[in-house]
């Protein structure tokens, strides 16, 4: 049996795999071997399509964390399906499509193993039901992005685009974080179907709407929704085969399946409404306005794509006023939203990965992608141009191509909504046709602006550093089967609408019966109806105001360059950069001893302040066991040595009086039978011991500092504070009784573990955990002190 | 600075093998009495610290070709192996496990999932230290 969280763990079992497989097989492009992954788990996906779409959903648990409620679960329904085929089927072309883009020279093997991470954190995301685990998978979305646009690393914007996209994206991960835990804190499960199955009773909770708009903040966050849509252009610096996957097809897709995921427990609010609808027709606005301004075809392609992103969060605002309203025959108009936007997030990605994919061509032969320096690539590059027309038209919303479909789904939902008489629709409801209406123009510019400047007019073979020439069949492969299913879409909508959308809509409205009722046949040609009417209306306005588009380009100068989001993120980035760096400067002054008196200092107002607050204080010292004389002797001992440190005058005397001092410790050890810890204390001390001695060659001569009195003062009294609180800590927690003790319960550890030695169970089984964690630790602070010793004498090149 | 460490080099000679036999028993029996994966490797990191103190380092270099960053990276990898070798059966992460076998010789065995864990703990350990020691005093003659 298929199991999905096998279809997790696939791309990052064979992720850790590739470097060595690339190794061995030099002769291979990696890539084919990379593309079975999506193409199996396609496969895979594929069969299960009947099931799904006559209800039935797969799960598959795993206990991870179970105490904390944080289990490895997989939840396989309607919505999710759609996600998984997108990321499946869309990755296997795109691959296909990046084994003729990146040449053999590229470092493959980074490339396809951040491309499979990210294909598995993706579809972690959406077959994820716990919150947490989703989580986790939806930052490692945005982390494999950053490595993906980073790609050419050596190229500044490409740094610079990565960091923009992670600070940004994952500052909403975070938010998105505390709003999941707000969630478990009002209804105590982090599993999206029980939270869905329980939410009507938290409705009013004071923590629900903080919640909500923190998921929100994650959604827009990632889905480039404006005010955050910055980030989207600038990652477009990744390769082009990213950008069709990531920035196009599915990671920006990530909050659009949170937003719909989330809408049976939100949906019903007025303010989830109202906030998804107008920031996803404000980015859908300002998306295709910016994209008739550029003149880089990726950037042109962003700003679409940053558009086309609000368009379907628009929708599923729209939609979820059903929830609202409640099931009736009514509301069943409502959903119809919802379906728009599941449709035209399918088209999207056919269409608009066809389009990236076109670019990529462009500008993989002819070594740009500027309009300004192409034109009249029709006649020598037919293929490439029957793609372009078709995805470009298809954007626009023309027919015979998918996107007329849901375009005109698209209008039918805003006029249908502005006709609404809840959340005071008959007021403002108006507002989202005419929006959308608007918005769709500049859309069809730029889609005019696409096929016309690129592959009409003048060629202009002179600007070229390369001569024009048709792309390499293999390269072609991908987008025209992007393309024919644009077309085929077309044709067949409702194959699409029954299979893939119907059991997708039961999962948005899990409250609405039969989803038999909620899907709506597809068609092309329902009457003169306004939405016809409207496309027209873009057709004719949008012709005449691409012909004109000279006259009026110059509105664009009128926004001032100064007051862009693009200037306040880079302002704030600066800033924080120079907050920090201050703050850092003040207190990193490089002398160990001021470190010293900052723990020590914390130490004794936290530690301190604590159990005086609590009244731990005791100086009972009747049940101790009375103090023998050898104690008092090894005690003398150890206070001479420390003593006698202070006034030491060489750094080997001072080493070795620390010595004294160890091993005393571990002769105490020794005497409270203790032998595990005498044993480890006697080899550290030895260790560290000839560790110093290496050390010393480094260290320049030992010089009397030349103190003031003040810091003397306060050294002294830092040192002496901190000694009377260790030694009141000492005596008080034999009186302690705050908590319950735990050491009874490894007194079984020989039944328990197996084990007669305690320590070593507690180390190794009771807290393995920490151990592990300990020695990643230890590893890391090795490989340190590695890089830093040798980059600094790589640094000193002078001295070799 | 030249000092006679004759008797040092001769007496490091056999004490290290002493050294390194008491650090792999320390890590074996630390299931049951004292010892363990943590101490044991650091005891054997110890031998080798007296092995570089007392020779020059290309001819440690030479009988000991391991690079101590890939050790002290492969006994991570064992120890957080172990971690996630118990998801494959079924239970929770880093779940130890022990059975008693009857082998030759030993007679009456107790075998425990915990000293493959232990075993990545020692590797990590004798790495680190290693690893830390030598980046110094290379940087030294530099």
């Amino acid at each position: 049996m298929f199991s999905v969280n096998f279809a997790i763990i696939l791309p990052f079992i064979i992720a850790a795999f590739v470097p060595f497989i690339y190794r061995r097989f030099r002769f291979i492009h990696i890539g084919w071997f990379v593309m079975l992954v999506p193409i199996t788990l396609f496969i895979l996906l594929a069969r299960l399509i009947p099931s799904v779409a006559s209800g039935q959903t797969f799960t598959d648990t795993y206990q991870w964390i179970p105490t904390l409620d944080i289990n490895f679960t997989t939840y396989l329904d309607g919505l999710s399906m759609i996600f998984g085929l997108l990321i499946t089927g869309v990755g296997s072309l795109v691959i296909l499509y990046s084994i003729f883009y990146l040449s053999t020279k590229e470092s493959l093997q980074h490339f396809y193993v951040y491309l499979l991470l990210f294909m598995g954190a993706m579809l972690g995301v959406v077959f994820s039901d716990n919150l947490m685990v989703l989580y986790v998978f939806w930052e490692l979305t945005s982390v494999s992005s950053f490595l993906l646009i980073a790609f050419w690393n050596h190229r500044k914007g490409s740094r610079l685009g990565a960091q923009k996209a992670m600070l940004i994206t994952v500052s909403g991960g975070v938010a998105m974080l505390v709003g999941f835990i707000m969630l478990h804190t009002m209804t105590g499960t982090f599993s999206i179907r029980e939270i869905i199955s329980s939410i009507s009773g938290f409705t009013d909770h004071a923590l629900f709407m903080p919640a909500m708009i923190l998921v929100l903040l994650g959604a827009f966050t990632k889905s480039a929704q404006f005010p955050f849509h910055i980030w989207l252009p600038d990652a477009m610096e990744a390769p082009t085969p990213v950008s069709a996957y990531l920035h196009s097809a599915t990671m920006v897709k990530a909050g659009i399946y949170l937003v719909a995921r989330f809408t049976p427990v939100f949906g019903g609010d007025q303010v989830w409404f109202w906030t998804v609808s107008i920031v996803g027709m404000i980015t859908l606005f300002w998306g295709s306005f910016n994209a008739v301004k550029q003149t880089d075809l990726k950037a042109l392609l962003a700003y679409s794509t940053i558009s086309q992103l609000g368009l379907i969060m628009s929708l599923l605002g729209l939609g979820s006023v059903a929830l609202h309203i409640g099931y009736s025959t009514e509301s069943v108009i409502y959903t119809q939203a919802t379906f728009a936007a599941l449709f035209h997030m399918i088209n999207h990605s056919t269409f608009k990965g066809a389009l990236f994919m076109v670019v990529g061509i462009v500008d993989h032969g002819l070594g740009t992608r500027d309009i300004r320096r192409l034109g009249g690539l029709m006649a020598l590059m037919p293929f490439t141009f029957t793609v372009a027309v078709i995805g470009s038209l298809s954007m626009a919303g023309l027919p015979p191509f998918n996107g007329f479909l849901s375009k005109e789904m698209f209008f039918a939902a805003t006029v249908q909504i502005s006709n609404a008489d809840v959340f005071s629709l008959q007021t403002f409801g108006i507002v989202f046709p005419i929006v959308a209406w608007v918005a769709s123009i500049f859309t069809f510019i730029y889609c005019m602006i696409f096929i016309f400047k690129t592959f009409l007019g003048p060629a202009q073979p002179e600007k070229l550093d390369k001569p024009i020439h048709e792309a390499p069949m293999g390269m072609l492969i991908s987008p025209l089967i992007l393309a024919a299913f644009v077309v085929g879409i077309f044709f067949f909508p409702n194959l699409l609408g029954n299979y893939i959308l119907r059991p997708a809509m039961s999962s948005i409205y899990p409250t609405f019966g039969d989803a038999f009722n909620l899907t709506p046949s597809i068609s092309a040609w329902h009457g003169v109806k306004p939405e016809l009417l409207m496309t027209i209306g873009v057709v004719l306005v949008g012709a005449i105001l691409y012909k004109i588009l000279k006259k009026w380009k110059p509105i664009y100068g009128l926004f001032s360059q100064k007051y862009t989001f693009n200037t306040l993120y880079n302002n704030v980035l600066s800033l924080s950069e120079k907050g920090s760096g201050v703050v850092t400067r003040g207190y990193m002054t490089g002398f160990l001893k001021d470190y010293i008196a900052y723990i020590f200092g914390f130490f004794i107002i936290v530690v301190g302040g604590f159990l005086f607050y609590s009244g731990a204080f005791s100086m009972d010292i009747s049940t101790n066991a009375p103090i023998r004389l050898y104690e008092v002797i090894l005690v003398a001992v150890m206070a001479i040595a420390a003593f006698a440190m202070l006034f030491a005058k060489s750094r080997m005397t001072a080493t070795l009086l620390n010595g004294v001092l160890g091993y005393s410790i571990a002769i105490f050890f020794v005497i409270f039978r203790a032998p595990d810890l005498a044993l480890t204390q006697l080899v550290v001390e030895s260790v560290t011991t000839a560790l110093f001695l290496l050390a010393f060659s480094h260290l320049p001569d030992w010089k009397k500092e030349k103190t003031t009195i003040k810091t003397k003062w306060i050294n002294g009294i830092i040192s002496i504070a901190m000694g009377v609180l260790v030694m009141l800590i000492g005596l008080s927690v034999l009186n302690y009784n705050k908590f319950e003790t735990i050491s009874s319960y490894f007194e079984d550890a020989y039944e328990l573990a197996g084990g007669a030695n305690i320590v070593n169970a507690i180390l190794g089984d009771f807290r393995g955990f920490d151990t592990m964690l300990e020695v990643v630790v230890l590893f890391i602070a090795g490989l340190g002190v590695y890089t830093m010793i040798k980059l600094k004498s790589e640094k000193g090149g002078d001295k070799e | 600075m030249k000092i006679n460490d004759v008797i040092l080099r001769t007496i490091t000679r056999i004490i290290v093998f002493i050294i390194l036999t008491f650090g792999v028993y320390l890590f074996l029996s630390g299931h049951n009495t004292p010892g363990g994966g943590f101490i044991g490797g650091l005891v054997l990191a110890s031998a080798i610290v007296l092995l570089y103190l007392t020779s020059d380092i290309e001819s440690i270099r030479k009988s000991l070709p391991f690079d101590f960053k890939l050790v002290a990276a492969l006994g991570v990898l064992l120890a957080t192996g172990t971690g996630f070798g118990s998801i494959l059966f079924g239970v929770p992460f880093m779940s130890q496990t022990f059975a008693y076998f009857e082998l030759p010789i030993f007679g009456k065995t107790e075998l425990t999932t915990v000293t493959i864990f232990e075993a990545g703990v020692v590797l990590a350990v004798v790495g680190v230290v290693v690893t830390i020691i030598l980046s110094m005093s290379e940087s030294e003659e530099a």
